[in-house]
């Protein structure tokens, strides 16, 4: 370690959904790498550990190194000649990069979709169509005196969620921290999160929404059947007492996670935990979370629904959004063989797609843009190799319940951002497109306004 | 580079010069109107259309959490009105939560330059300025939320008034806001803690923090005029919608004494009757006493049939209405500070109660005798979308239109209100005032909402047409800063407007203060909350007086 060390306090770390801003970092500026991130979980250390300057070009085509301006001039040819140019991933991008991105799609009339679609996806399907009582965190930390966790883990996904935020804190009414709260997992199995739970509640795999349906029914007042056990393998006495405790509480929470969204049922489950949430609102304050994956697949969900009205999934080929999961989804695009260019950016499909999808990916020309080498920059036709975000950028992201953070820079990165590449694509497939229109006005006329002051 | 641009030969309506359809030239140089410019300017030749200033919405909801929350919920509502992209302009999509570029572009195609997103928490701050740069041609701005925030509400139960006013000011700066907002204040506290309950008379003491909403609402007027602030406190009064709530609003208009106050959408609290039955008009008494206090400011809230989104802080006012409506819902609280709440809504011609509070939103634009002061707004999107402001419009000016369209609501709402004795017309001129000058004035604008040397070159140009509706929805011509956004009704330029914030004074050893609690009942870190001047971009600091 050298004698050339700063300490960036306040920083984020982009590693989950938690997105955790009391980072205390320790910067070796010579060699350009964190040495110590004070208050980072085990993921957190590893995020900021393994994120040194990278090594490689920063542009490359067909894996030869190029100018940056080349490969951009390659990269726009490409998406701008396409017919159904397809753009993915940015949940580990800045919020200034996912503007860039949305702009290109809309652009050259492609798709442009986020992780969101292999993740929390159902749960913005089963919001659309039922709602959703939430909150920030820090209303859990300072009210909740019952916190329910469905359908995760936590403790290995995001290991500071009951420590910074939802269980061992202390909060305004809540003096006495876990001691105050009444803490509930549901899962199939039991995880290294189970010891936390007050109650564990051990439901049959793919029972979720039966177990889900039969709690509002019990809020309800409706009678249920005590053959619900032999389905979801929880007792009507359970369920009963756990529906008591809920109607009784002074503020309510229930997180989830994938084991709602990415099993039988999908939005169904998500809409039916949603669903419980609001209704319990008729006997005190309930309020219900998805426990969001990435650092910034929030913001994702925000910047593509503010400049197109829907949060992922959206095709502007007829010069417009559209919105239709399922049709315009990423893993449906690939793997049906529609898409013939894509923009990939801050994410490696090609490691865990489906492999109709990875296969069809190797046979159209794709433009990655990461800070590392994958099995998608691997395949890629053009390679920008970017600065990471929150280590060597600056930028905005949304933490899993909607609350937006500025980054913070450790170190400099010679390599560009997201946003300088991806602003420079958009310029130029800007160009090409209007210069394939006749450089022209609104319809197609003169371009008027040339003519005019500007 | 200096940019000119001359209009002649239109009818120029410029209520603050008292200019009332003269012809006249309007000069622009460097996007701003000059006295004169050279013979050889390009001209607009605007004879036989109507010139005014640019639009200007003093109350809308259009960016930030709350807002994209309502822009998720509602896929069936952009499905049915795409906004396709051109050449130079983003695509988008509709229905009454447009996205943000298609926001920007239809108030332009309205004739609107500037607006004003009416509630944002302060925690989201920088999400409203991120939405509010994807929004674009006109100026904007936000009001900060602030009546129900917990360390606020503190300091005035302990009687720190003092540290109270710097804490404001420190918000407003921190924020980038333009005023304070104060939404059913004293009511987030039962609701999230008291298993959603709520206040319901301004004296009433929360068993928590042992204030009343009189005592908030009269800290923020007191520091606002402390403070020399533009735009004195916006406030939602408690009791939105409820009937008999006029005495509310009555209430808390007497708070504020003599002192400037702002009442938001003051036609959803205009209502006479008992609680828990039909709601009867009051419109004829509140405007009476807005016409005779010329401290108070208030937009009207007017509902406008057909669809619109339920979209407040008054976060139990919209489970109220969910429980009317049994349709989706979004309730999202915000630590310490505030909570929102979301419900798609419609308002029908045959159910009586809407039928009634449509009329008595026209009550309080036909019985005003100060149209400064009483100013056009649905509450956009509550009461309806922006869109419909030309119909709004014609409904003012054109008394046969407005008997037609009274004949096909509920009759006997109809039989319950004034409205049908009301024959007054709107003049071009008054018209101009409140969507206008009015708006500018009561927002402390100098250089908007007006045509003088010095103004910004907001500038609409209509064609004069018999159907008030048409005229207003497609201006000829629209000018934001000197440039010519929209000619011959086409767009030809994009356009990012500025963000107008104010930045009052402050002793900075507050921040400290508010460190303190901070750290123990916030969930991000105090250094990570304020926003830094790089959401700012093109901004204007508009001066406390």
């Amino acid at each position: 370690m050298s004698e050339n060390i700063q300490i960036v306090k306040n920083a984020t770390c982009t590693f989950c959904g938690c997105v955790c801003d009391d980072m205390e970092l320790t910067v070796d500026l010579d060699q350009k790498k964190i040495t110590k991130a004070k208050n980072a979980c085990v993921l957190g250390r590893a995020w900021f550990a393994e994120h040194g300057v990278s090594e490689g070009p920063a542009a490359a085509i067909d894996g030869r190194e190029v100018p940056i301006e080349e490969a951009v001039e390659e990269a726009a040819r490409v998406l701008a000649r396409a017919r159904f140019p397809i753009t993915y991933g940015l949940s580990d991008t800045t919020c200034e990069a996912q503007r860039q991105a949305v702009a290109i799609s809309d652009i050259i009339q492609g798709n442009v979709d986020t992780t969101t679609s292999v993740c929390h996806g159902p749960s913005g399907i089963a919001f659309q169509g039922v709602g959703e009582s939430t909150m920030t965190l820090g209303e859990v930390k300072n009210r909740a005196d019952f916190v329910m966790y469905w359908g995760g883990n936590p403790a290995e996904s995001h290991p500071r969620h009951f420590t910074r935020y939802a269980v061992t804190p202390k909060g305004m009414y809540i003096p006495n921290g876990k001691k105050d709260r009444t803490v509930v997992l549901v899962d199939v199995r039991k995880t290294p999160s189970t010891p936390v739970a007050d109650i564990f509640l051990l439901v049959k795999p793919g029972r979720d929404f039966e177990l889900l349906w039969a709690l509002r029914a019990l809020v309800k007042g409706r009678r249920i059947n005590p053959g619900i056990e032999a389905i979801t393998g929880v007792s009507l006495e359970t369920l009963t007492d756990l529906v008591e405790r809920m109607k009784n509480c002074r503020y309510g929470v229930l997180f989830f996670g994938m084991g709602l969204t990415m099993t039988r049922g999908r939005h169904f489950n998500s809409g039916a935990l949603l669903a419980l949430a609001t209704d319990l609102n008729e006997y005190t304050h309930f309020v219900a979370k998805p426990v969001r994956g990435h650092g910034n697949v929030t913001g994702a969900d925000n910047v593509v629904s503010w400049q197109t009205g829907f949060p992922f999934g959206v095709n502007f080929s007829r010069g417009y959004p559209r919105f239709n999961p399922g049709e315009f989804t990423t893993v449906d695009t690939l793997s049906r063989g529609e898409a013939d260019a894509a923009l990939i950016v801050a994410s490696d499909p090609a490691s865990n797609f489906p492999r109709a999808a990875t296969e069809h990916l190797r046979r159209i020309p794709v433009v990655t843009l990461d800070t590392k080498q994958t099995e998608t920059t691997n395949l890629s036709h053009v390679v920008f190799t970017t600065a990471t975000y929150g280590i060597n950028t600056a930028g905005t992201v949304y933490r899993m319940d909607d609350v937006p953070i500025t980054l913070r820079k450790a170190f400099d990165s010679p390599y560009p951002t997201d946003e300088e590449i991806l602003t420079a694509i958009r310029k130029r497939v800007h160009e090409l497109v209007l210069a394939r229109r006749g450089a022209t006005g609104a319809r197609g006329e003169a371009k008027v306004a040339q003519r005019q002051p500007v | 580079m200096t940019s000119r641009l001359r209009i002649v030969n239109g009818k120029v309506h410029d209520p603050a010069n008292g200019i009332d359809g003269a012809v006249r030239d309007i000069c622009i140089e460097d996007g701003r109107i000059v006295e004169s410019v050279p013979e050889d300017t390009l001209h607009i030749d605007a004879a036989g259309m109507v010139v005014m200033p640019g639009g200007i919405d003093i109350h809308c909801h259009i960016a930030g959490p709350k807002v994209n929350l309502a822009r998720k919920l509602q896929p069936e509502d952009h499905r049915r009105d795409p906004h396709p992209g051109t050449a130079f302009t983003r695509s988008g999509t509709g229905g009454t939560v447009p996205s943000t570029f298609a926001t920007g572009y239809r108030y332009a195609t309205l004739g609107y330059t500037t607006a004003m997103e009416a509630a944002v928490t302060p925690i989201g701050a920088r999400h409203t300025l991120e939405e509010l740069h994807d929004t674009p041609v006109i100026d904007k701005g936000f009001y900060v939320l602030l009546g129900n925030n917990i360390f606020l509400h503190r300091l005035l139960k302990e009687g720190r008034y003092e540290e109270f006013r710097q804490a404001v000011a420190w918000w407003l700066n921190s924020t980038k806001a333009y005023t304070t907002k104060l939404v059913n204040p004293g009511g987030d506290e039962p609701w999230k803690g008291r298993r959603n309950a709520n206040v319901s008379d301004i004296n009433e003491k929360s068993d928590v923090f042992d204030i009343s909403p009189r005592q908030i609402i009269e800290a923020f007027v007191r520091t606002a005029a402390e403070l020399r602030l533009p735009h004195p406190p916006h406030i939602h009064c408690n009791n939105l919608g409820h009937s008999g709530n006029y005495r509310t609003t009555l209430e808390t208009m007497r708070t504020a004494g003599d002192q400037r106050l702002h009442i938001a959408h003051i036609q959803f609290h205009s209502y006479g009757g008992v609680p828990g039955k039909n709601p009867e008009s009051r419109a004829a008494e509140i405007a009476e006493y807005i016409n005779s206090h010329p401290n108070i400011t208030c937009d009207v809230g007017q509902v406008m049939f057909g669809k619109s989104t339920i979209m407040t802080a008054d976060a139990p006012l919209a489970y109220m209405l969910r429980g009317i409506s049994k349709n989706k819902w979004v309730n999202a609280d915000t630590e310490c500070e505030s909570g929102c709440g979301i419900v798609p809504f419609s308002y029908q011609e045959h159910v009586f109660v809407h039928a009634l509070q449509w009329a008595i939103g026209l009550e309080l634009f036909l019985l005003s005798e100060d149209p400064w002061r009483i100013i056009l707004s649905t509450d956009h999107p509550n009461g309806g979308s922006f869109m419909s402001y030309p119909k709004l419009i014609r409904l003012l000016m054109d008394r046969e239109f407005r008997r037609e369209e009274t004949g096909k609501v509920n009759r006997k709402a109809m039989n319950k209100c004034r409205l049908m004795d009301l024959d007054r017309e709107y003049t071009l001129n008054e018209i101009a005032i409140i969507t206008r000058a009015g708006p500018a004035r009561a927002l402390g604008l100098a250089h908007k909402g007006h045509l003088g040397p010095g103004a910004d070159a907001d500038i609409t140009i209509y064609e004069e047409q018999e159907d008030r509706e048409l005229m207003f929805s497609a201006p000829r011509y629209l000018i934001k800063s000197g440039k010519t956004i929209i000619r011959d009704h086409e767009f030809m330029h994009d356009h990012t407007g500025r963000l107008l914030h104010v930045a009052p004074a402050y002793d900075e050893a507050i921040a400290g203060t508010v460190r303190t609690f901070f750290e123990d009942y916030y969930s991000i870190e105090f250094e990570n909350y304020a926003v830094n001047d790089h959401y700012l971009h093109d901004h204007e600091i508009v001066p406390t007086s």
